[in-house]
Order: structure tokens, then C-alpha cells, then sequence
């Protein structure tokens, strides 16, 4: 048999292809990426800032306009990525063209990193825009700024890689929105993203902690104020033990075929 | 033979139960064109499929180039282009974008040179930013096979090339497919159009019902299956055949021709009419009729079904 000269063992040409895509397609409705997340947030501050805030004025010394950026932030990154990274596995599926991506020479990892790679991306920048556009409303000094850019590309990745197992899960677009309408938005309200748990009237301030978004918005929190509703560590802990759990499912998927391969 | 591609033993049963494909053995020389003949459901978009690697086989390995399919999948599916049998293209990009990302996905460096020479070869240039939700039908056909050609690859598969295709642009691609053959492509197409493999393809191999049932050199099977008829419109309609002629394989038609059924070796035809003329039986019309490759493709079918 013939014999031709082995490939090399990482196609970065094909990762670089598929981010370019991805980023691409956002690119195409820069308008819509760009406008909705900032008049979402000025809303955000017209409605709590300026309604609520000026009842609430302080939480632990923190200015309430200023108290909820985090949380918002965290919200809208949860969201997005999640969005991003589904719609990103699940339209090839659905359009048909995921053929060429199944019969091309990229491994399972290689499709995960161009995919969520480029919806963490996404997320970022939002995170950065939505964080601009906050400081226009309200004064804000970030304590751990490493920190803080830290927890936002950790939670951005983690959930991209959410999202893209329900993408892969989902067998039609109401499934893409059914988790996070129906659960990642009432744990982010829940998750004090709003208030301080510490506000909550026992024992809902214990089931609280079994929410894992109080963690992420604690531990952002904490890197913008220096203080959080748990230890820093406990939220890291929690952030990375979510992201591991997602690679661990995703090589499961690609082992399998689950839903990508008859 | 230099075998370019080697399927050993492969099947499939889908997670339905559904037993697509039953196991197959199969060899392609490197620079042939092979046609892959069945009905539908036969089992012809499994096999490539699995060659490719977008279904799993059940049993069996492929090697590409000397490279397990599986183990070695970066190396086996870079030497592959497919073009499918449905129109799946993105609607939201532009001709040049969607072939360039073809192109790095199968792990090449940009070639700008390359995409412009497939894009001309495919009538394609004019359209290169259009989007292609705006393009024809045949027109996202020809994208598809711009993009399966992106990346130079060594082996060519068209699962049902010409399904819905017009006049143009299956004259293009058959043009194309020449070029690329004598470029080296070795090239797999699968069809139920018999003409398409009658007129492309240097080796044939009939699939049904997830078997193949045979693979031959098209013209070997021309040859050997193929049976030729002489029809002689008579004179004078016979109610039947003379005594004499009794040793010659004849039979009268419906419509009063005399029949002579003779395979492609057969040189008596001389001799058969010598032997009318010895009988006093006149004609006024000879015509031969040979069968095509859809006479023998049928027959086939037919045969294994009887069985």
C-alpha cells in the first residue's frame, strides 16, 4: 500500500478555522453583540441603581450602584457563554454542515478549544464592556484586578463549556434556551448577584449555599471589594471543580459519539 | 494493484437495530475512478460515511494510505475530500470564505492561488462573495465540491453527484472529474444513475442491501455480462422457428422479429445469415442491441433476490 507522510499531531490551521468562524459570526451582528449588553446594563442601573439603590444605599460599605456590577457582570457572562457555545456546536448540527467537521482531521479537544475558545472570547469582551459601561453610572475601584480578570476568563471558559454540551445535547432550539431561562438565570437571581446572602432570613441563607453561582459572584465579588459572602478559595474551588466536571462530560461525548456521530 | 484505500470487514448496525451494512471488503488502486452502484437504502452513504469518519463502524477497519482511519485519523481524513449528498453549506457566508475555511480545517496553510484556480474550475470566481444562501441549488452543489476540493485532497468521494443536478453543471463536473483523474485524484462516486458509472467510472462495484455483490472492471463486466441481441425483421412473419434452425438459440418476438441472443465473443452472425438465406427466408432489417450497464445492474439485483 501506499504510503504518505504522517500528519502533524496538533491542527492548529483547523482550531484557527474554527475560532475565525465563530468569532466571524459574531462579528457579522457587531451592532446587536455591542448595543444589547450596554442598554441592558444601563437599565440594570436605571432600575436598581437609581430606583432601589437610593433605599438601600450601602451593603458592607459597599454603595449598592456599585455592589451589583459584579453580579451583573457575572449574569450576563453566565448567560452568554452559555448562548454563544450552544448555538455555536449545536447550528452545524442542525444546518447539516457538521459532516465536514466529523470528517475533517481535528480531534475532539481541538473542535472543544476553536468552539468555546471563541465563545469564552466573546464573553470576555462583554464582561469588559458591560464593566465600562458600568463605571460610567457608579464610582468603581477594583481592589485584585488580576483577580478579578482571573475569576471572569475562568467562569467565561467553564460555561462556554456548558453551553457546548447543550448544544450538543439539544435536539431543537427550544431546548438551547430551556437551561438557561430556566435555571441558570433564576441561580444567578438567587445567587445574590442582587444582594448580599448574608441579607437572606435563615434557612435561605443555607439553601443558598447550595447554590454554585453564589460561589462565582461571591468570588468576583470579593476581587472587586476585597470582600465576599464565602472564602476566595471556596469560590476558585468551586469555579475550577465546575470547569473540570464540564471537560470531563465533553471527553465523555466525544468518546461516545453521543449525539455527534451514528 | 496499488491500493490507495482498504476497507476490511466493515459493518454496521445503527443504534435503531437497523442493519445497514453488512460486512464489506474492499480495495481501491490508487487513480481510478470507482463507481459505487446501488438502489437507494442500499448501504452506499454508510460505507463512505464510515470511510470518512462521520459514522462509526460497527465491525471492520479502513486504511487511508497506510493510516488506520481511526488510530491515525488526522492522517487518513487530510487525504480525503467528501462532497455529500445534501446541500448542507453555510447560508451566512460568503463563497471564498466558507472554501478558505474548508481548507484550514483540513489543516493546510492558506493557499490563495489554489482556492482561486478550484473556484474558476467550478465556474465559481464570478460568485466568490456572494453569500451563499442567495446562490441556485446546483450552484451550492458546486460549493460543496469547492470546498471538498480546498484542500488538494488525494481521494475524492461524490455521494450522488448528480441528483438534482442540471445539464451544465453535470457537463462541468465530469469535466472536472477528468481533470482531477489525470491530475492523479483517484476518485469514488456513488450514483443510482447507471449512465453516470457507464460513462465515468473504470471499476464498478454493486452494493444491495448492504452487501456488495460484485466488483469488476467496467468493461470486463461489459463484456462478460453483457448480452447482445441481433433482431431481423422478416420478410414474411414466421409462426415459427424452421427445424434447421433448431441448433441456433432463436426465438420470435411479439412482434414478429426473429432474435438471435448471442454474447460479445460470438462470430457466427455470417454464418446465421447464410443459414436463413439457405432456408429461403428473406429479412429487410438487422439491428444488434447491446445491453447497458443498467440491463446488467438489474439482472443482478434480480438474480440475488431470487436466491
Amino acid at each position: 500500500m501506499s504510503s504518505a507522510t504522517k500528519a502533524p499531531a496538533v491542527n492548529y490551521h483547523g482550531i484557527w478555522a474554527i475560532y475565525r468562524f465563530e468569532m466571524a459570526r459574531a462579528l457579522r451582528t457587531l451592532w446587536q453583540s455591542l448595543v444589547t449588553p450596554v442598554i441592558t446594563t444601563s437599565l440594570y442601573f436605571v432600575v436598581f441603581g437609581g430606583a432601589i439603590g437610593s433605599k438601600i444605599s450601602t451593603v458592607g460599605g459597599v454603595g449598592y450602584g456599585s455592589f451589583i456590577v459584579p453580579g451583573l457582570i457575572m449574569l450576563s457572562l453566565l448567560t452568554q457563554s452559555i448562548s454563544n457555545a450552544s448555538i455555536g456546536i449545536y447550528f452545524p448540527k442542525f444546518t447539516g454542515t457538521v459532516f465536514e467537521l466529523l470528517s475533517a482531521p481535528v480531534s475532539a479537544m481541538e473542535m472543544v478549544v476553536g468552539y468555546v475558545g471563541a465563545a469564552a472570547t466573546k464573553s470576555i469582551v462583554l464582561g469588559l464592556i458591560i464593566l465600562a459601561t458600568a463605571s460610567l453610572f457608579v464610582p468603581l475601584s477594583i481592589v485584585h484586578p488580576f483577580a478579578m480578570l482571573a475569576f471572569l476568563v475562568l467562569t467565561s471558559v467553564a460555561f462556554s463549556l456548558f453551553g457546548f454540551i447543550i448544544g450538543v445535547w439539544a435536539k431543537g432550539f427550544e431546548q438551547l434556551n430551556f437551561i438557561p431561562a430556566l435555571l441558570i438565570t433564576p441561580l444567578t437571581f438567587l445567587g445574590g448577584a442582587f444582594y448580599s446572602i448574608d441579607m437572606l432570613p435563615q434557612p435561605w441563607r443555607t439553601v443558598s449555599l447550595f447554590n454554585p453561582v453564589v460561589y462565582l459572584v461571591s468570588g468576583f465579588r470579593w476581587a472587586f471589594f476585597d470582600k465576599g459572602d464565602v472564602s476566595v478559595g471556596l469560590s476558585l474551588g468551586v469555579t475550577a471543580l465546575f470547569l473540570v466536571a464540564c471537560l470531563g462530560v465533553i471527553s465523555w461525548i466525544f468518546k461516545t459519539g453521543w449525539r455527534m456521530k451514528n | 494493484m496499488d491500493t490507495i484505500l482498504s476497507v476490511a470487514g466493515v459493518s454496521k448496525t445503527y443504534a435503531s437495530g437497523h442493519r445497514a451494512l453488512e460486512p464489506v471488503d474492499l480495495d481501491i488502486a490508487r487513480g481510478e475512478i470507482f463507481a459505487l452502484l446501488g438502489p437507494n437504502g442500499a448501504g452506499k452513504t454508510t460505507l463512505i460515511s464510515i470511510i470518512c469518519g462521520i459514522v462509526t463502524p460497527s465491525t471492520g477497519t479502513v486504511t487511508v494510505l497506510g493510516h488506520d482511519a481511526q488510530k491515525d485519523f488526522r492522517s487518513a481524513r487530510r487525504a480525503i475530500g467528501l462532497v455529500p449528498q445534501e446541500l448542507s453549506v453555510d447560508m451566512f457566508e460568503t463563497v471564498l470564505a466558507t472554501v478558505k475555511f474548508s481548507r484550514r480545517l483540513f489543516g493546510k496553510a492558506p493557499d490563495d492561488a489554489h482556492i482561486e484556480q478550484v473556484l474558476r474550475d467550478l465556474s465559481l470566481w464570478d460568485k466568490r462573495d456572494a453569500k451563499i444562501r442567495e446562490l441556485s441549488g446546483g450552484m451550492k452543489r458546486r460549493v460543496l465540491i469547492a470546498k471538498a476540493l480546498s484542500h488538494e485532497p488525494e481521494i475524492l468521494f461524490l455521494d450522488e453527484p448528480t441528483a438534482g443536478v442540471d445539464v451544465a453543471l453535470r457537463r462541468d463536473m465530469w469535466r472536472l472529474v477528468h481533470k482531477l483523474r489525470a491530475g492523479g485524484t483517484t476518485i469514488i462516486l456513488t450514483t443510482h444513475y447507471i449512465e453516470e458509472a457507464e460513462e465515468m467510472a473504470d471499476r464498478v462495484g454493486v452494493i444491495d442491501k448492504g452487501r456488495i455483490i460484485l466488483v469488476e472492471q467496467k468493461a470486463a463486466l461489459m463484456r462478460k455480462l453483457g448480452k447482445r441481441e441481433l433482431r431481423i425483421t422478416l420478410s414474411e412473419p414466421l409462426s415459427a422457428v424452421p427445424a434447421a434452425l433448431a441448433a441456433w438459440p432463436l426465438k420470435i418476438a411479439e412482434d414478429g422479429r426473429l432474435i438471435y441472443a448471442f454474447d460479445a465473443e460470438d462470430e457466427r452472425i455470417p454464418d446465421l445469415l447464410a443459414a436463413l438465406g439457405a432456408q429461403g427466408i428473406g429479412y429487410k432489417d438487422l439491428e444488434t442491441h447491446k445491453s447497458s450497464l443498467e440491463d446488467i445492474f438489474v439482472d443482478l439485483v434480480e438474480q440475488k433476490d431470487a436466491a
